[in-house]
């Protein structure tokens, strides 16, 4: 029992009802939900710091044992992901308090990014698939909410599709679930592992696993991500860097979780098709980033390509590929939200999105130009910059299992992803200025302030990934070996 | 056109306290039988609902003058604030407790921290329920 | 009984997925709406029908029904009754502003 663990979730709750009530007092506001997600960013590394020396980590909540209760498990691959969403979703607080505007903040726009945050950690945490569904609902909610505010026509129509798209997943999620409970009857994540390696993956189980990869996919952005470039373009940039940054992660989580823990058995079937998936989505990501003429398209593509490429580590499979696919997910957290920060900052300065139409950047904004420049070459997986590391082990874990097409489609979209924001480099900061340096807009301070932090912890990821390997480390090797994970609930 | 609903206000003045009696009748049997928290929230709340329809906006709110995000806010933070109280106890989170007293009148009654948790869902369910009702009504 | 369950679940499945197909914003919802209901069946159907006493300690003593199902069920109502509001409130704040409440007209053009 370690109560601590339960703060991640129950901290943001409270604090987000309390911000309910000082509606009319912004600045508290501001105060009290940033000092929320620092406190939240100390305790996921004194929690992760805790896992290093005791091992893993649960909370049976009032008192039920496992596998009768619900129960919240922390393992190195979880807290890393919470370190790193609280650690986004503060900076991303701090680019908010200048640019998100009076309106959204008066609409209760903290506590519902605090709710988002609640979920997300939740969904991190949790060891019963059931509570996975609820702690995703959690954040699907807010995210609703958040993608809606602010009442904008164009948001309103693409939010109602959003909405109606995740709804039609979590359905999915509840029939899969359903099934899972028929089968095996248990939905602790542990019990279910054990109960596979008891009786054997059997065709029904793989059926049971492909339904569930199929909601996955439709949350993570796999293959099944129509709806993404027009739901992530509408809601403000904070709230759209907080998305890109964090939920669709979260259903790759989901799905890693899945496929090392609970159905690893018949890999022929379920890994096979994680990889075609994963091949096919970067290859159509890499198209619309391609087709993109404006710089929300060639972002939103950036997200799912992201997304197939960190599929590749688990379609492979080994713990190499694994370990690098948690480099590339914490890595892909902080440099999505980063490039979508940069973006909106870019539409702000310049009141236009065609890649064409901007010019001139970098000679008003030289600062905001070559942070641009940084991240541009940490998506491309450039060393010693965040991508290199989990790039560079995705490629042997595939190397060593003779992956070949999967390897050979995830560089190719290296050069891609490159040449897609280079264009956006070279067209709309290089060039003649369309604005003389008097009559420019000032970047606000909180933005510029972002912009810094996030840079620093690309460099530090990329230089410092040797401090972070003990955890990534750790952590691959407890989803390999699931039984680690089974006996520290079952038999701890 | 004003509609002519005498009917309808009539027959809700004695219903709405049939209903809001239901509500807490069943928020209550939760304890120990079919019920709870969030059921006992929703008669309740449609009992409301019910006074919003008949009698217009600011008559309701001249007698209920509650900010129905509050209330559900307030709802969230008592069901929290009884989770959490555990903690403080170092007791595994959400753990509940219950004991016996013996109160004057009422005699030997049960009492568990559950209810708090219970009345807290009620409110939630409440304010949720209103909010969501009145933000559709009220910009005609 | 199962059998029954499970062709009434088929029947609210059926008529569920042609609401969703629809073009009018309220069906699609009342779609969804039927969806979940389906979903609460199958849930309370795999998890086996009336194969014990009620899971009450004071009104019955065991074999007991499982009453898991039931707790996920309660659950995943509330769950879909907070976002079937939601959608309900966003479908008419959409309908509103966007001045049609028809998929066809909710497109929107690529060069927006």
């Amino acid at each position: 029992m370690n109560n601590l663990l339960v703060l991640p979730i129950i901290i943001p709750i409270i604090t987000a009802v309390l911000l309910v009530f000082l509606r009319s007092h912004i600045m508290l506001q501001r105060i009290i939900s940033l000092v929320t997600m620092l406190f939240l960013s100390l305790i996921s590394y004194v929690l992760l710091e805790l896992i290093q020396i005791e091992g893993i980590l649960r909370l049976d909540f009032s008192g039920w044992l496992p596998p009768f209760g619900i129960l919240f498990v922390a393992d190195s691959f979880s807290l890393l992901l919470v370190l790193t969403a609280s650690i986004v979703t503060t900076i991303c607080l701090i680019y908010a308090f200048s640019t998100i505007g009076n309106r959204h903040e008066h609409m209760f726009f903290y506590p519902f990014v605090l709710f988002l945050i609640a979920g997300v950690n939740g969904s991190f945490l949790t060891g019963d698939i059931f509570n996975l569904f609820v702690c995703f609902e959690v954040m699907l909610l807010a995210s609703y909410v958040l993608v809606a505010l602010g009442g904008e026509r164009i948001q309103l129509r693409e939010s109602l599709k959003y909405v109606l798209i995740n709804v039609v997943a979590s359905w999915m999620f509840l029939v899969a679930l359903a099934y899972l409970y028929g089968t095996l009857k248990t939905l602790n994540m542990a019990h279910i592992a054990m109960r596979v390696s008891e009786v054997g993956q059997d065709p029904m189980l793989t059926t049971v696993a492909i339904l569930f990869l199929v909601v996955f996919s439709l949350k993570a952005g796999l293959l099944l991500f129509f709806w993404l470039p027009g739901s992530y373009s509408v809601p403000p940039t904070a709230v759209q860097a907080l998305f890109a940054a964090l939920l669709t992660k979260v259903g790759i989580y989901a799905l890693i979780r899945l496929f090392t823990l609970m159905f690893p058995l018949n890999q022929e079937v379920t890994h096979t098709i994680i990889g075609v998936m994963a091949g096919l989505t970067i290859i159509a990501g890499c198209m619309g980033a391609l087709s993109g003429r404006d710089v929300y398209t060639i972002a939103t593509y950036n997200v799912i390509i992201g997304v197939g490429f960190i599929l590749i580590g688990l379609a492979v499979g080994t713990e190499t590929a694994i370990t690098g696919a948690i480099y590339y997910l914490i890595h892909d957290m902080i440099a999505k939200a980063l490039l979508f920060l940069l973006i909106g900052m870019m539409i702000y300065l310049t009141g236009e999105t065609v890649v064409k139409k901007i010019s001139g950047l970098i000679r008003n904004y030289p600062l905001f130009g070559w942070i641009f420049f940084i991240v541009m070459l940490a998506l491309a997986g450039i060393p010693p910059l965040s991508g290199f590391v989990g790039k560079v082990l995705i490629g042997q874990g595939a190397i060593e299992e003779g992956s070949y097409v999967l390897l050979g489609i995830g560089f190719g979209s290296s050069i891609i992803v490159l040449y897609s924001l280079l264009r956006i480099f070279l067209a709309s900061f290089f060039g003649e200025t369309t604005i003389s340096f008097e009559d420019r807009k000032p970047i606000p301070k909180g933005a510029t302030m972002s912009f810094i932090l996030l840079a620093i912890s690309i460099v530090y990821i990329g230089v410092g990934a040797e401090a972070i390997s003990v955890y990534v480390k750790d952590a691959a090797r407890t989803l390999i070996n699931p039984s680690i994970y089974i006996d520290a609930i079952l038999k701890g | 056109m004003k509609i002519n609903d005498v009917i309808l206000r009539t027959v809700v003045k004695g219903v709405v306290f049939i209903i809001l009696t239901l509500g807490v009748y069943l928020f209550f049997s939760g304890h120990n039988a079919p019920g709870g928290g969030f059921i006992g929230g929703l008669v309740l709340g449609s009992g409301i609902v019910l006074l919003y329809i008949t009698y217009d906006l600011e008559t309701v709110h001249k007698k209920m003058p509650f900010d129905f995000k509050k209330v559900a806010a307030f709802g969230v933070l008592l069901a929290t604030g009884s989770a959490i109280g555990s903690l403080y106890f170092d007791a595994p989170f959400l753990s509940q407790t219950d004991a016996y007293f013996n109160i004057p009148i009422l005699g030997e009654k049960h009492l568990t921290t559950v209810t708090i948790f219970e009345a807290g869902v009620a409110l939630t369910v409440i304010g949720t329920l209103v909010t969501i009702i009145l933000s559709i009504s009220e910009d005609e | 009984m199962e059998s029954l369950m499970v062709v009434l679940v088929g029947i609210l499945v059926s008529i569920g997925t042609y609401l969703i197909l629809s073009r009018h914003i309220i069906r699609v919802i009342l779609g969804t709406a039927i969806l979940s209901h389906a979903v609460h069946l199958l849930i309370l159907t795999v998890g086996g029908l009336k194969t014990g006493g009620v899971p009450l300690l004071s009104q019955s003593d065991g074999p007991f029904t499982d009453a898991l199902p039931q707790a996920l069920i309660l659950t995943a109502i509330v769950i879909s009754f907070a976002t079937t509001a939601f959608l309900l409130v966003l479908a008419y704040r959409a309908y509103k502003k966007n001045g049609s409440a028809d998929f066809r007209e909710l497109r929107g053009m690529s060069d927006e």
